[in-house]
């Protein structure tokens, strides 16, 4: 009896750590977009989030924004506005809503949405042009959002 | 307006002045004498749009010299098959293109109206689907694969021989509902990225993407020699490569809707010369 109690302790523990991550479909937006609580409850990795930031198989933003902290990676877009002193222009609970879905601060944006399963117009299975046969995922997942969240906040301009 | 959306449009409109963006000011020029309108206004129709300009413009100084000169078009070799293909004889009717057809030439003109209604079954019909209804029904021969080389080499020569004439396909009378579904699948955001051809082609021309100069998306070129794949490219191949990038399940080369995609694309360009066969990155 006491070991079946603690066991049961133990998965409501591994439960609780589990809840705190808010799914896509949970997310909070305020009226004008952003989202004060963190996906995750564990800080984000700056240095992490920049490597998600650069790198195509994974938020790839150089694409479509340009920005100096990484300009040793070649061909960043124009599409997007500039990410220079994002961490000045931001607060961190509006970039988490820019990050998550942007299109809840600016309707209508180009800006893909990277924290969001469903609602999507022939979704693919990624890059395969196919239909996908498994339950969509989010583009990034909630720690690497707060990852890139981590690190746009240190974007300053002085 | 508050000062953190003020600061966005600033950035906005700031940057592109620090790169080289939107067409060049070339001028297109085949052969040292065919010259080509690759810079016109925009069709009334085409709403969002006051200049339209040939993908040619947003391409470099190297890829734009294999166009001018059909000596060094990568794409003539696949013309020159396709010249035999059209003589060849195939199929149980024992005949070729030119059996029936007097010469290529007496193609002038059609590709600068296509795609069309038939008026026969009252359906879309683009280039492709002339030269298999032939194949098979006049020919009694195999269809020819959609992108595949032999096909997209008789479109291109089909295409040639209007070189220089004005696109000016019908969007009205029957094909009105065609045009209609066309445009609403050019501003469908489709797939997980929820990009529609306008996010990037309309609104965002002249930007880079990446590596990537966007261009208005005319087709006015093709099919198109694309250098990174080395051989001749369909309308439809391109629209299923545009949809696949968008993390979306994309349609089928010679599906309806690209058809009707196709039709409303070609009617954006309505007014720049038939260029094909173009050279692109």
């Amino acid at each position: 009896m006491k070991l079946r109690l603690i066991t049961l302790v133990c998965a409501m523990t591994g439960g609780a750590a589990f809840a705190a991550e808010t799914g896509p479909k949970d997310v909070q937006f305020d009226d004008y977009g952003a989202i004060e609580q963190s996906l995750t409850g564990v800080a984000g990795d700056a240095a992490n989030g920049a490597l998600i930031v650069g790198e195509k198989s994974k938020g790839n933003c150089v694409a479509c924004h340009e920005l100096t902290a990484l300009a040793d990676i070649p061909f960043h877009g124009e599409v997007g506005p500039m990410l220079d002193g994002a961490g000045d222009r931001w607060s961190e609970a509006e970039l988490r809503g820019l990050v998550a879905n942007a299109k809840m601060t600016f309707e209508g944006t180009v800006m893909p949405a990277f924290y969001k399963d469903d609602g999507y117009i022939r979704p693919g299975d990624a890059y395969t042009g196919k239909a996908p046969s498994a339950p969509l995922t989010s583009i990034l997942t909630a720690q690497e959002i707060e990852d890139v969240v981590a690190f746009l906040a240190t974007l300053k301009e002085q | 307006m508050n000062n953190k959306a003020l600061a966005a449009v600033t950035a906005v409109l700031a940057f592109p002045a620090l790169v080289a963006a939107g067409p060049d000011d070339d001028n297109l020029v085949i052969n040292d004498e065919l010259d080509m309108i690759s810079v016109t206004e925009a069709p009334a129709h085409t709403e969002n749009l006051d200049t339209i300009y040939s993908g040619w413009h947003f391409r470099t100084d190297e890829t734009q010299a294999l166009q001018i000169d059909d000596f060094d078009n990568p794409a003539m070799i696949f013309v020159d098959q396709a010249a035999d293909l059209f003589e060849t004889v195939d199929g149980a009717a024992e005949k070729s293109c030119a059996s029936c057809h007097d010469g290529v030439e007496s193609f002038e003109g059609l590709q600068a109206s296509m795609p069309k209604v038939d008026a026969e079954s009252g359906k879309l019909v683009v280039m492709e689907d002339l030269i298999n209804k032939c194949r098979t029904d006049r020919m009694e021969a195999d269809a020819l694969k959609w992108s595949g080389a032999d096909m997209q080499g008789l479109v291109a020569l089909i295409g040639l021989q209007s070189r220089g004439i004005p696109m000016n396909v019908a969007i009205d009378g029957a094909a009105a509902p065609f045009w209609e579904q066309g445009k609403e699948m050019y501003y469908t955001r489709y797939g997980q990225l929820e990009l529609s051809c306008a996010n990037c082609h309309e609104e965002n021309w002249g930007n880079m993407i990446r590596a990537d100069h966007l261009s208005q998306g005319m087709i006015n070129g093709f099919p198109t020699y694309r250098l990174k794949q080395a051989k001749l490219i369909s309308r439809h191949n391109r629209f299923r490569g545009c949809i696949r990038d968008t993390r979306a399940e994309t349609f089928a080369e010679g599906s309806d809707e690209f058809r009707a995609l196709e039709l409303y694309v070609a009617s954006r360009g309505n007014g720049l010369s038939v260029e094909t066969p173009a050279v692109r990155q």
